[in-house]
């Protein structure tokens, strides 16, 4: 069965994202992408410490994935653009996550702005992947923006709480036609699974990954728990209910009656 | 003179005049930096032609980790 998922008119080989922040060591991140086989993968974009000398994330990620710079930074929908247009301009491609935050405490996404830098940005030619507040109206008004897809968070970013935000997450896959890709929050494997059978069409992993105490080994579970969410997706689960049905058959049973 | 260096009013070392001149000077890693001129993004081959001038702002970027 073919099942592809193609953003921006490419064909992604797999529905595990990754986010390259807090890894002990840059140099953990081609394994961990061989590990996991991802191939979309995010990197962000700062001033440098002029006083010391640092080495560049983009060497690490290997030449064939996607790299997506986010907009982490931007306070309002005008730094996003500015970001993004840096990024592109400095050869990334033009893939970009759009990340507005002005809130510090759980770094909730600011869905008003994020809709205005992916109109701006969607018109510019972007491939723009926002990511948001599980809302349903915020969603339909990204896609009418033009976004690619949409990227609903299941915790607060780094948490690992993993899909608080399900039944709202739940409610996108339903009712939006474009891709639903659950970004940030997810802590575990199980949790990744999880938003893959409810249909999403790919989750973005960073800190769950990146702190774990073997990072190359959790992406490799990561990666096969996307597989199997996906493939149990495609499976149709069967109904749930509330009462026992007997998995071998009533009748025959060895008793006197 | 001074110029505006990743949002910081910062004196221009002496002998300092094009943008090729500065990163040169600071010794940062040429290849993976991007270079902002008054807003604009300076490519590489056009830093040796920009002559810096009085509050000029010039950010120094490079992409890092994130999610």
């Amino acid at each position: 069965m073919i099942d592809s998922l193609v953003i921006g008119g490419r064909e992604i080989s797999s529905r595990l994202f990754l986010g390259t922040g807090k890894f002990p060591s840059n140099r953990l991140i081609p394994e961990v992408v061989a590990a996991s086989g991802v191939q979309v993968v995010t990197v962000a974009l700062r001033r440098v410490d002029l006083d010391f000398e640092e080495e560049n994330i983009a060497a690490y990620v290997p030449g064939d994935c996607i790299l997506m710079p986010n907009t982490s930074g931007a306070r309002n929908a005008e730094e996003a653009v500015r970001i993004a247009r840096l990024a592109k301009a400095a050869g990334c491609g033009n893939w970009v996550k759009i990340e507005v935050i002005t809130d510090n405490r759980y770094l909730l996404p600011d869905n008003y702005e994020t809709i205005k830098a992916t109109e701006i940005l969607a018109a510019e030619g972007f491939t723009v992947l926002p990511y948001m507040s599980p809302d349903l109206m915020a969603a339909k008004r990204l896609a009418e923006a033009g976004a690619a897809a949409v990227m609903p968070l299941g915790a607060p970013i780094g948490s690992n709480r993993g899909l608080r935000t399900k039944e709202m997450i739940r409610i996108l896959i339903e009712e939006i036609s474009l891709p639903v890709i659950v970004d940030a929050g997810i802590g575990r494997p199980s949790e990744a699974a999880a938003a893959m059978e409810m249909g999403a069409a790919a989750v973005l992993v960073n800190t769950a990954i990146a702190t774990a105490s073997d990072p190359v080994a959790m992406a490799r579970a990561f990666g096969r728990a996307v597989e199997a969410g996906r493939t149990a997706y495609l499976a149709g689960p069967g109904e749930t209910r509330q009462y026992a049905s007997a998995s071998s058959p009533l009748t025959g049973f060895l008793r006197d009656e | 003179m001074f110029i505006i260096l990743n949002g910081k009013i910062t004196k221009l070392p002496n002998g300092c005049i094009t943008i090729n001149d500065l990163v040169k000077r600071k010794k940062w890693n040429q290849g993976s930096l991007i270079v902002e001129y008054n807003n604009q993004l300076a490519k590489k081959d056009a830093w040796p032609s920009i002559i810096l001038k009085e509050n000029d702002r010039l950010e120094i970027l490079k992409f890092v980790g994130g999610g």
